[in-house]
């Protein structure tokens, strides 16, 4: 495969994550109104949403500081770079060693840690309330995604994506326990950090229960573009890392052909889109939580994924 | 040795600078006192390092051994420079470097300058010698010598409530560290009364002796280090300095503990029993949660990175325990990854701790207060300050591209070896302390978001922090060095592996997987700790592409989209309060976690006094906190010290024919105990 | 070493199971414990059905039938129609919170696990899980009794502690059918004895929760609502 080829494919990579992001969250609220009898917007609205915002001037705070007009931009870029680093459609590409999943965490806590200061930096008591709820969440997804991601590196032994996928794909993995924990584990983490139903709900306004829209409340025009694209970003990265760890089936792993490109890309595109199905009806199926059962919706996801890591000495035993 | 003319020139200058300093006659002797204490000690700090990176540098990597007639007659003073002590001489002169060049700033702002300028270089010189020590009677002087250092700049701001009370609290717990260090040594020296660390490593005890010896090891240390259930002065003792002070003792001296532990549990004592490793472990676990826990909820900024600091020594201290466990078990490149992973943390630890206390010294500076609940909006009026800050607070979150993250990276990587152990504790033991270990990094993120959101960002809630002036160009120069290494580190941690590799190789006599793959240039960007195909990590290419990526989506959102910006009132979803008392605050902001954990932990209690509608007094909110450590260890410790005193009050009010009969009676006492022993 | 499909069934089978059991203390709601632990029955059932498929063993086939039967269907039912009578408060109080609790028992399934795989080494990969599953169940079904204020929760905890002794019985190759019976039976005269002390103490203290029976015991004061 030659270099150049190589970098058009991985320009190729993060070009198609960020179209694709916004028709994914379109396709989740359309998918949801539909569950719930409303006929709920075109699945291209978040689009035209990006779009608007986009024209829009931005309004900042008069006491905002140099941090709030930089945070959407590396806000946005790390959680990019996240979702990019994620292998769609092929493993083997420029990037791909940087695909650690432990480093992959570490990126989305980076955007996160911005995010939140940029929340309390104007000084309102929502941005403070929507900043400190957001790291309380956090502080219980992340561990819980670190007990998932050992669970999958004790069993293949590895923490780098493309080599998990040589893994899985090299023999035949049957039912096995501690995946299945995992995978459950990390859907409620990845439901608690896309601030989903029931943890949080990406379309309310209502004071007292937002947690993403609070931190952000400040935010207009391109500003608020940036960051929402990055949101949606961060829903195709759950669902990309979901499809990718755990059913990779399709994916591209040696020097590719256009045939092998095509099925890979099909197979993705057919992952996500069930992903986001499976979330709408469970969405559609669950009511929003107080914010302090949050905790222990998450400590049952990190406590799953910790039995997950016990249960690989019942799976494979000595 | 460069090493110990730098020693020298400290000791030197604790001598003169009182000197100079009680000359009251001459008008300039305090100035003079001041620049040259400070600048002496930077450049000491400069030369010692020099050396210790030097002796990195050279090809040869045999120790330097030296001895010098001081001491007691028979015994001279021993010293040593191997790979293990030029690293920590390393990491003391790096922090000391930081902190001299800072104190010739911060040093102005000190209430009396005549306490700190004799001890501060002095304290230097101690934490020097510590690891230079290759003989027990050498390591206890040089670290009494410390601690007694650190105990007079403790208690330099004497004048100021509870200082005195932290100062006696720290002498206690010192007191305690050092007596059981003395009795190890005396162990490890067996019945033949060597002292010399040759000796001690050719003839390591065996059985239970080593037990007890390692057990008093791991107290001693650990106590100095701030190891739960022995942290409880730390966060009393280490605010009570000055600000330059207190960075030394929780970004360095913290370290030298930790180094008499690596030296005697990895180098002077033979195998210990693999229990031991778990309970550093378990120790570890224990304090990164407790430290995090109670940094979340403290208010004063360097009481929280004091609880902070004990946070990073479990990290450490899990670190060495999985070192210590994969070695015992035969292991080698695992235990080489572990011990890297924790001696990578005493690095980058001391530097970004010794940066944030930098912080919090400008910070009171500028405003009088240390209270989170009395700055706020300082970014405007700190600009630089602010921006170090961020860079401190980043990389002490473990955020990728910043150090923190590399260290911690490396422990997680040692933890996902443990089903290679055979025993079926560890297997499930280690995980269970990896995952508190992620709970404890993302807590930290949490409590350093409070943090700087709440001293630097929203709106400043006192008239002293909306007029404070940014510091002076020493203080801000020593900040910006710090971060730069901070971030430097996180990109190009192969620069920092690579001589790391030595002192792993000299600890757990193996070398370090990561130092020895990956040559060329692709060796150098990527960070490989056992396999590459097992898992890498790019500093730099994470760097770049964070930055290119930034780069092009600002570009492109500037071409596409639409560039005004126009400034207006905030919006706070329509009701904006132009009072900054409606903005969030530091407990406010710790409120959920502490309603998850806190309950837990600390038996939190919140009681919110509501007056009725009509009623005239304020509302009132307060809450309750209970130490669990207080409560069930030293409580009934102190309970039990105080009985045992009062039975022993009247022991104090004898005729003196009873106190010669009880003198005579515990003569004869031990007579029999030596007869009937034969 | 085996490692087949009916290996797989057999485990994911006995750890959904567990998972229920985790449930069952994650539960704060009545009848969210009753559905779980009507889910887990089910499940158990199934488990006994597929060991007897796979062991050839007829009889299990009526142990299942009883599982299902009973526990699945009739028990649930029973339990709801007590609460829907009695007006019981529909959440469940809990003495520690749910995390500690669940914490506890991922320590438990921990502790099973140290103690079985030991002494099991020799016999196969079925059997030690079944059995490291099936303890971990009975130890979760205690936990639920100690850690929950009410009665009815109590109940539901003891027969999924039961539901552990089923999923042991149906692993081991050669467990007489009369043993499950008598299990099976002994179940339900307590499902019936803790159903007339439902009524009983209802009748008498309008309520169901223990800490009332305490300090009727006189154990401890507690101001009556």
């Amino acid at each position: 495969m030659s270099a150049v080829l190589a970098v058009l494919l991985q320009l190729v990579q993060f070009a198609l994550v960020l179209l694709v992001a916004p028709l994914v969250t379109g396709l989740a609220r359309k998918a949801r109104s539909r569950l719930l009898g409303r006929r709920g917007p075109l699945v291209v609205q978040p689009y035209r949403d990006l779009a608007k915002l986009l024209r829009k001037e931005a309004v900042m705070a008069e006491n905002a500081s140099w941090l709030y007009r930089i945070a959407p931009y590396l806000v946005f870029a790390l959680l990019w770079l996240a979702t990019a680093l994620v292998p769609t459609f092929m493993t083997r590409q420029p990037l791909s060693p940087a695909a650690d999943l432990i480093a992959l965490v570490g990126l989305l806590a980076s955007a996160r840690f911005v995010l939140a200061l940029a929340g309390m930096d104007v000084g309102t008591s929502f941005g403070g309330l929507g900043s400190s709820r957001e790291m309380m969440i956090a502080s219980l997804a992340e561990p819980a995604m670190l007990l998932v991601i050992f669970t999958m590196a004790m069993f293949v032994h590895t923490t780098s994506i493309p080599s998990i996928v040589d893994f899985v794909l090299g023999r035949p993995v049957g039912l096995r326990v501690s995946f299945a924990l995992a995978v459950i584990s990390l859907t409620m983490v990845g439901i608690a950090e896309t601030g989903r139903i029931p943890i949080d709900n990406p379309a309310t306004h209502l004071e007292l229960t937002m947690v993403h829209e609070a931190m952000i409340l400040e935010y207009s025009g391109r500003h608020l573009a940036l960051i929402e694209a990055a949101s949606m970003l961060k829903l195709v990265f759950y669902l990309s890392l979901i499809a990718v760890v755990f059913a990779p089936w399709g994916i591209v792993r040696a020097d590719p052909d256009l045939a092998g490109l095509g099925i890979a890309l099909g197979a993705w595109v057919a992952k996500i889109i069930a992903g986001t199905l499976v979330l709408s009806v469970f969405e559609a199926s669950i009511a929003k939580m107080r914010v302090f059962r949050v905790a222990e919706f998450l400590g049952g996801a990190f406590l799953l994924g910790l039995l997950g890591t016990i249960f690989l000495y019942v799976s494979q035993a000595p | 040795m460069a090493v110990l003319a730098a020693v020298a020139v400290l000791l030197c200058l604790g001598v003169i600078a009182p000197i100079l300093a009680s000359r009251t006659a001459f008008p300039w002797g305090d100035p003079l006192a001041h620049d040259l204490v400070y600048l002496g000690s930077a450049a000491a700090c400069l030369i010692a390092g020099g050396a210790a990176l030097a002796y990195f540098l050279a090809a040869t990597s045999a120790p330097l051994e030296l001895s010098l007639p001081l001491g007691i007659p028979w015994m001279p003073a021993q010293l040593r420079l191997d790979a293990l002590s030029a690293w920590f001489l390393l990491v003391i002169n790096l922090g000391g470097l930081a902190a001299s060049i800072y104190g010739k700033g911060y040093g102005r702002h000190v209430d009396e300058p005549r306490r700190v300028l004799p001890f501060f270089p002095a304290f230097l010189a101690g934490m020097n010698l510590v690891p230079l020590a290759d003989d027990a009677f050498t390591f206890l002087l040089a670290w009494e010598f410390m601690s007694v250092a650190s105990w007079l700049l403790v208690l330099s701001n004497h004048r100021q409530p509870g200082n005195a009370h932290a100062g006696m609290i720290y002498l206690v717990m010192a007191a305690f560290g050092g007596a059981c260090l003395l009795l190890a040594f005396g162990i490890l020296a067996g019945v033949n009364g060597t002292y010399h660390f040759a000796d001690i490593r050719a003839h390591p005890p065996a059985g239970w002796v080593a037990s007890i010896a390692v057990a008093l090891v791991i107290l001693g240390a650990g106590s100095k280090a701030g190891a739960v259930p022995l942290h409880a002065w730390l966060p009393i003792a280490h605010p009570a300095a000055p600000s330059h002070v207190s960075a030394l003792m929780s970004g360095v001296m913290t370290k030298v503990a930790l180094y008499g532990l690596v030296r005697v549990l990895f180098d002077l004592m033979g195998d210990p029993a693999w229990g031991w490793g778990a309970v550093l472990l378990v120790v570890g676990a224990a304090s990164a949660l407790y430290g995090i826990l109670s940094a979340l909820i403290e208010d004063d900024l360097k009481t929280i990175l004091a609880c902070s600091t004990i946070e990073n020594v479990g990290i450490v201290l899990i670190g060495l325990g999985l070192a210590l466990v994969f070695r015992v078990n035969g292991l080698a490149a695992l235990a080489a990854l572990s011990a890297g992973a924790a001696l990578l943390h005493v690095f980058n630890h001391a530097l970004m701790k010794t940066l944030m206390f930098c912080v919090a010294g400008a910070v009171q500076t500028a405003t009088g207060t240390r209270s989170l609940e009395r700055l706020g909006g300082l970014i405007h009026r700190l600009p630089v300050t602010a921006a170090l800050a961020l860079a401190g607070a980043a990389a002490i979150s473990a955020l990728p591209p910043f150090n923190g993250f590399i260290s911690e990276w490396l422990t997680f990587q040692a933890v996902l070896g443990s089903p290679l152990l055979p025993q079926w504790t560890l297997r499930f033991g280690v995980p269970v302390v990896g995952a508190v270990m992620a709970l404890a990094a993302a807590l930290a993120a949490a409590c350093f978001v409070r943090v700087y959101g709440i001293a630097f960002l929203g709106r400043p809630r006192t008239a002293e922090s909306a007029a404070a002036e940014d510091v002076d160009p020493w203080m801000r120069g020593a900040m910006a060095g710090l971060a730069a290494l901070c971030l430097a580190v996180g990109v190009l941690p192969r620069a920092v592996v690579v001589p790391l590799g030595h002192v792993v190789a000299s600890v757990v006599k193996a070398p370090l997987p990561s130092a020895t793959n990956g040559n060329g240039f692709a060796g150098w960007l990527w960070l490989t700790p056992l396999e590459p195909s097992q898992s890498s990590y790019g500093g730099l290419v994470v760097f770049l592409a964070v930055v290119v990526v930034t780069v092009a989506g600002a570009a492109g959102v500037h071409r596409l989209a639409n560039n005004r910006v126009r400034r207006a009132p905030p919006w706070d979803c329509g009701f904006p309060d132009p009072q900054p008392a409606t903005q969030y605050t530091g407990s406010s902001f710790a409120q959920p976690l502490r309603r998850v954990f806190g309950t837990l932990v600390f038996r939190a209690v919140e009681r919110v006094d509501m007056p009725e509608p009509g009623e005239t007094r304020p509302a009132r909110f307060d809450i309750r906190l209970v130490d669990p450590v207080w409560t069930v260890l030293y409580a009934p410790l102190l309970a039990c010290v105080s009985w045992v005193a009062d039975r022993a009050n009247p022991l104090q009010f004898l005729t003196i024919r009873r106190y010669l009969s009880l003198m005579f009676a515990a003569l004869v006492i031990l007579l029999s105990a030596v007869a009937l022993s034969r | 070493m085996l490692y087949g499909l009916d290996f797989d069934i057999t485990h994911t089978l006995g750890t959904s199971v567990l998972l229920l059991s985790f449930a069952l203390l994650y539960q704060r709601r009545l009848s969210g414990v009753l559905e779980a632990f009507a889910l887990q029955a089910i499940l158990v059932a199934a488990a006994a059905a597929w060991q007897a498929w796979t062991q050839d063993a007829p009889h299990l086939y009526i142990t299942a039938g009883i599982t299902l039967g009973f526990k699945a269907i009739l028990i649930p039912l029973a339990l709801g129609h007590i609460v829907r009578k009695l007006g019981i408060h529909r959440t469940i109080e809990t003495v520690l919170g749910v995390n500690l609790t669940l914490l506890a028992g991922v320590a438990l399934v921990a502790l099973s696990i140290l103690l079985v795989f030991p002494i099991t080494f020799a016999s196969g990969n079925v059997a030690r899980e079944n059995l490291t599953l099936a303890l971990s169940v009975i130890l979760l079904g205690l936990l639920m009794m100690i850690t929950r204020r009410n009665a009815v929760t109590q109940v539901v905890g003891f027969m999924s502690l039961e539901n552990g002794l089923v999923l042991a019985a149906v692993g081991v190759k050669g467990m007489p059918l009369v043993v499950e019976g008598s299990v099976a039976f002994s179940v339900l005269i307590a499902f019936i004895i803790f159903g007339m002390f439902f009524f009983r103490i209802r009748e008498r203290f309008d309520t169901l929760d223990l800490q009332y029976l305490e300090s009727f015991r006189g154990d401890r004061q507690v101001d009556r609502p």
